[in-house]
């Protein structure tokens, strides 16, 4: 009787590894010289232009400083280090001999064109929202405008048996959204154009979603923010620590200026992604981004932030400035920061008020720590503006003494451990771009 | 390489990217006007302008600034007669001299955002910048004045 079960699940077993190896195995498609430029029409390589940079090819697929496109652009996952690959044409080490079939294959599903899964760093799930055109576009861009640079692609530093890469073929199968684009008939066409963008090309949710124990999306909470190359993806949503709710005109003015006075600026990994991504995009592209954000945040066009009382108490808060003799925080505020964010009574674009600004509102000070750290580049934030960082001039206790003074002068509970996060966010890997 | 713009005219300097703005500043252009004080944006007297807005070029790296329009002492004004260089010859706001420059230019970007400072307000934004002399009180009635003399001015555009 024992032998019959021991047989009997060692055969379920034998017959279930065979069965998934089956389904996760995926046939190699076969190599094709390279299409040209005049295989295309002009109009489609330039709308396949504007959605790479819209999709953010070249920040996750380019060495800062080094060739477009050529992969090995480090990124620091919670599984292990992941080296990008090279998506230029070049036959060898690119995709060079790669065809629309299996372009599509690799955007829709995450297949590689030699039949291996890609792993979810690749945000294929994002991609096959979108239409064929738009992904036939995308290729016909790649292939005939960006020059094949030969460049192996590194090994990731991803453990045993997470490298496995059948076992992706079990991921997707768990937590990869595989349906295609849903239009809402409930909503208008400028909402709907904004989900197909932001569900689709640039992937917004691949940041500002939480994730699964497993890095899955977790679709019931879209959008509600999450940890993301050792930065703080924020909320979109109702669940938005901001005290002054996101309206589409503020969306519309972040996304195209680099900031929102009321909220604060695109830095970090969102500085890329506003100035070499969404900006390629055309002026109603981001309006429909906007106006499908702001219903996610509950606001309407008609909200009016200048009467906000969250606005007066923090302009009244600037004026109450305690003891400096006493207060540590304070004193090193007023030295170092307060020139360029005290705003009098008015606010005034590119003079941020911190205490309005996510950072000292969301759970977690990392955003603010990492700014005060490394500050906002000329091409981050507003263009040609900079905030220099501290991380030289200031230490750990400094600068958690300056965090703790906004966290209060914010109105929120204070962050416990601060000194120890401004040290662990001071040695993580730096966001690089 | 390090490309910016140097009081409207567009310079590139060969330094490490992690050059101090305030190093290549007054090392590679020979632009001296701009002071060295603490090191570590604390005390003011570095002080430029990084697209208008008052930046302490001591911890500031080159590569930050790329392709921006950097404003200092020297550039602020073509004939030295911006309504704070009028009011502070007036008011014999220096004593030693040295933090000027950078108070000055933080002055500027003040009066720009906050163009009716009260005394707090000036306080607030100027508290960054340090006076070893403690020409304070002149600098605040210095900067007062450059706001009344603005006005006046735009007044008179407008009549």
């Amino acid at each position: 009787m024992l032998k019959r079960t021991v047989y009997g699940v060692c055969g379920a077993a034998i017959l279930g590894l065979g069965l998934f190896s089956l389904y996760a195995s995926n046939p190699s498609i076969d190599p094709v010289t390279p299409p040209v430029k005049t295989d295309f029409s002009p109009q489609m390589i330039e709308q396949g232009k504007v959605l790479a940079a819209a999709g953010y090819c070249d920040t996750c697929h380019t060495q800062p400083g080094r060739k477009p496109y050529a992969g090995n652009y480090e990124m620091h996952t919670e599984f292990g280090t992941i080296y990008t690959s090279n998506i230029t044409p070049d036959l060898e080490t690119g995709i060079g001999s790669w065809s629309q079939a299996a372009f599509n294959r690799a955007m829709r599903t995450g297949v590689s064109r030699d039949g291996h899964h890609l792993l979810p760093a690749f945000p294929y799930e994002h991609f096959n929202k979108m239409t064929d055109e738009d992904i036939q576009a995308i290729y016909a861009y790649i292939m005939t405008s960006i020059p094949a640079v030969k460049q192996e692609k590194k090994d990731n530093g991803i453990p045993f048996p997470l490298n496995v890469r059948s076992l992706q073929a079990g991921w997707k199968l768990l937590f990869a959204d595989d349906k295609p684009f849903q239009a809402n008939d409930q909503k208008s066409e400028q909402w709907n154009r904004g989900a197909y963008l932001a569900e689709g090309i640039t992937h917004c949710g691949a940041c500002h979603t939480p994730r699964n124990a497993l890095g899955g999306e977790q679709y019931h909470n879209m959008y509600q923010g999450a940890a993301i190359d050792g930065w703080i993806a924020p909320s979109l949503t109702v669940t938005s620590t901001s005290p002054i709710a996101w309206r589409s005109q503020d969306f519309y003015e972040y996304l195209t200026t680099g900031n929102s006075p009321y909220h604060g600026s695109a830095a970090g990994p969102m500085a890329p992604v506003m100035h070499k991504g969404l900006s390629a995009l055309k002026e109603a592209d981001i309006r429909a981004l906007s106006v499908y954000f702001a219903d996610f945040a509950g606001t309407t066009d008609i909200s009016k932030p200048d009467v906000n009382d969250h606005l007066k108490v923090a302009f009244a808060a600037q004026h109450q400035q305690p003891d400096q003799r006493l207060n540590e925080g304070a004193r090193l505020y007023a030295t170092a920061c307060q020139a360029c964010h005290y705003s009098s009574d008015q606010l005034v674009k590119g003079r941020p008020l911190i205490t309005l600004d996510s950072s000292t509102h969301l759970d977690e000070p990392t955003n603010l720590i990492n700014v005060i750290l490394d500050g906002v580049r000329s091409d981050q934030g507003i263009s040609g503006i900079v905030m220099p960082g501290f991380r030289d001039a200031l230490s750990d206790a400094d600068i958690s003494a300056i965090a703790a003074y906004l966290r209060k002068e914010a109105g929120e509970d204070a962050w416990p451990q601060l000194q120890q996060k401004v040290a662990d966010v001071r040695h993580q890997p730096r966001f690089q771009h | 390489m390090a490309n910016f713009i140097l009081n409207g005219k567009p310079m590139s300097a060969d330094v490490e990217a992690d050059t101090p703005l305030l190093w290549v500043i007054r090392d590679e252009l020979n632009m001296t006007g701009t002071k060295f004080g603490c090191g570590i944006g604390t005390c003011g007297a570095c002080t430029v302008h990084v697209g208008g807005r008052a930046t302490r070029s001591c911890i500031t790296p080159v590569s930050s600034v790329e392709g921006a329009e950097i404003t200092t002492i020297e550039g602020l004004s073509e004939n030295g007669d911006h309504p704070l260089q009028v009011s502070w010859q007036k008011l014999q706001v220096p004593q030693c001299g040295y933090c000027q420059s950078g108070q000055i230019m933080q002055a500027a970007a003040l009066l720009k955002d906050i163009p009716n400072p009260s005394d707090a307000d000036i306080d607030a934004v100027m508290g960054g910048n340090l006076c070893r002399c403690m020409t304070y009180v002149r600098i605040r009635s210095a900067i007062h004045e450059a706001a009344n003399a603005i006005k006046e001015n735009n007044n008179e555009q407008t009549a």
